[in-house]
């Protein structure tokens, strides 16, 4: 019965592909994982997402872009996360992004790209090691 | 696992009813994550509740509640009125996780100042709620919203607890789901304050229509049980004047939704005119007690338990060494709470 702390994932598409095979097996994972996701499905506008990361207070936001408009997008959910006060959610990235704007997401303050060919796993044992999950009562892995 | 700088529950209670969502959102949190806190929050906010009207929102899976209450929200918006829902969906039983997916019906909602929306996983309740449904629904109530929107989850036939969580229960049908026995089992639709038979524009809406009608003209009016003690003694008649009214709506399109929205409203009439609505609010505030107390006492037993006793008792029930009732005289006996 003790007080119990689940890590709470927003899964989110934004710009306009709408090619959510990616965010949809991510989001499998990261519940077989033990891990709450909310996904919100594909066509997300930067403010959505930030909204939603705020109103259902989630410790990780996964961003899945294929449009090639990660550039574009990624500043203003940024930006605007941090005006809404989440400075301190963990931001991931995943879809095809050019190893030469991978730094670039970095400066802004994004923790992790993923690209293709990337295995869920890595990407739960990249948040759990972010989030200090494993000194912790940890969910069980799958 | 909290990693972040914590502003104190205090500061949280004060920045969310100066209207700060995201302090609203961390009081969430705490309130669902239970423990110490949460009762300090609960504490605190209890006697700024009991204004909202509580909708429950619940039916089979893919009969569209999502949808519905994206457009009931919409609805309620326009007649200036603020929404705050609570979706639910279920935790995994083997994993613990859980995919909470009804925002994706909800796009219309989001960047609007007047609605807040959080989704919730089950986390080992099976009633059809989160297992902190009604702690959720008390912040919401603290915080000014004047109509709060609960989606249960998908349900089946026996998960009820809406009932005692919500004022006015709406239970959505589709076209083809079932077929007219269905409607006279007992269960989910017993609980209906108002029906919808969504999805109207598809083929079979008047047949699904026609047999929650034949069901509802076969019965008597009051049907609206909780299986609770309490109940029982109810004098007969309680809701006469109440009969279930049955609603098609294409929430996709918002067609019939205005006129769903109505009854809802005129549900609430009822109830506070017919003194209907004290005698819920007393019901709901029971369930809530019950809520509590079976939590503090379990939590309770357990620190009075040695340390192991409890799972080494759980195995010996498994392997058949013992009966599970004596497990519980065993449990009790150790945590000294047994029987005078």
């Amino acid at each position: 019965m003790a007080s119990s702390r689940k890590v709470r994932v927003l899964v989110a598409k934004p710009g306009l592909d709408g090619h959510d095979r990616g965010a949809k097996v991510v989001a499998r994972a990261l519940r077989d994982a033990g891990f709450e996701v909310i996904y919100t499905g594909i066509r997300q506008t930067p403010e959505a997402i930030a909204e939603a990361a705020l109103q259902e207070d989630v410790d990780v936001v996964g961003l899945s872009i294929l449009s090639g408009a990660h550039m574009a997008l990624v500043p203003k959910i940024m930006r605007l996360l941090k005006e809404k006060g989440l400075n301190d959610v963990l931001v991931l990235v995943g879809g095809i992004i050019p190893d030469e704007d991978v730094p670039k997401l970095k400066a802004l303050g994004v923790k992790g790209v993923f690209g293709p060919g990337t295995l869920t796993t890595d990407i739960i044992a990249f948040i759990r090691r972010e989030l200090n999950l494993d000194t912790e009562e940890a969910p069980k892995a799958a | 696992m909290n990693t972040r700088s914590a502003p104190s529950v205090e500061e949280l209670i004060t920045a969310a009813l100066a209207g700060d969502r995201r302090a609203l959102a961390r009081l969430i949190t705490i309130v669902e994550n239970d423990g110490e806190q949460a009762r300090a929050v609960l504490q605190r906010l209890y006697p700024h509740t009991g204004r909202a009207h509580i909708v429950g929102i619940t039916g089979a899976p893919g009969t569209g509640k999502s949808t519905l209450v994206n457009a009931m929200a919409r609805e309620y918006r326009q007649r200036g009125m603020t929404v705050g829902i609570i979706a639910i969906d279920p935790t995994s039983p083997f994993s613990g996780g859980a995919l909470l997916g009804d925002r994706v019906r909800m796009k219309d909602l989001v960047g609007d100042p007047g609605v807040y929306i959080r989704s919730m996983a089950t986390r080992g309740s099976l009633g059809g709620l989160a297992r902190a449904t009604d702690d959720v629904v008390l912040v919401l109530d603290a915080m000014g919203f004047d109509r709060i929107l609960i989606e249960t989850v998908g349900v089946g036939q026996a998960e009820v607890d809406i009932a005692s969580s919500a004022h006015t229960v709406i239970v959505v049908e589709a076209p083809g789901l079932g077929d007219d026995i269905q409607a006279i089992k007992a269960g989910v639709l017993e609980i209906a304050d108002i029906f919808v038979v969504n999805k109207a524009d598809r083929e079979g809406a008047d047949r699904t229509f026609m047999a929650l009608q034949t069901m509802l003209g076969l019965g008597p009016r009051t049907v609206r049980h909780h299986g609770r003690a309490m109940r029982v003694d109810m004098p007969e008649g309680t809701h006469e004047g109440w009969r279930p009214p049955i609603f098609k709506t294409v929430a996709t399109r918002g067609e019939g939704v205005p006129e769903l929205v109505d009854a809802v409203e005129q549900h609430r009439h009822f109830l506070e005119e017919s003194g209907e609505m004290a005698r819920r609010e007393s019901e709901r505030a029971a369930h809530l007690l019950d809520h509590i107390l079976r939590d503090a006492l379990m939590a309770r037993l357990l620190e009075r338990v040695p340390e192991g006793n409890f799972e080494a008792t759980v195995e010996r029930v498994a392997a058949r060494e013992i009966d599970p009732y004596a497990a519980v005289e065993h449990l009790m006996h150790e945590a000294a709470l047994e029987a005078e």
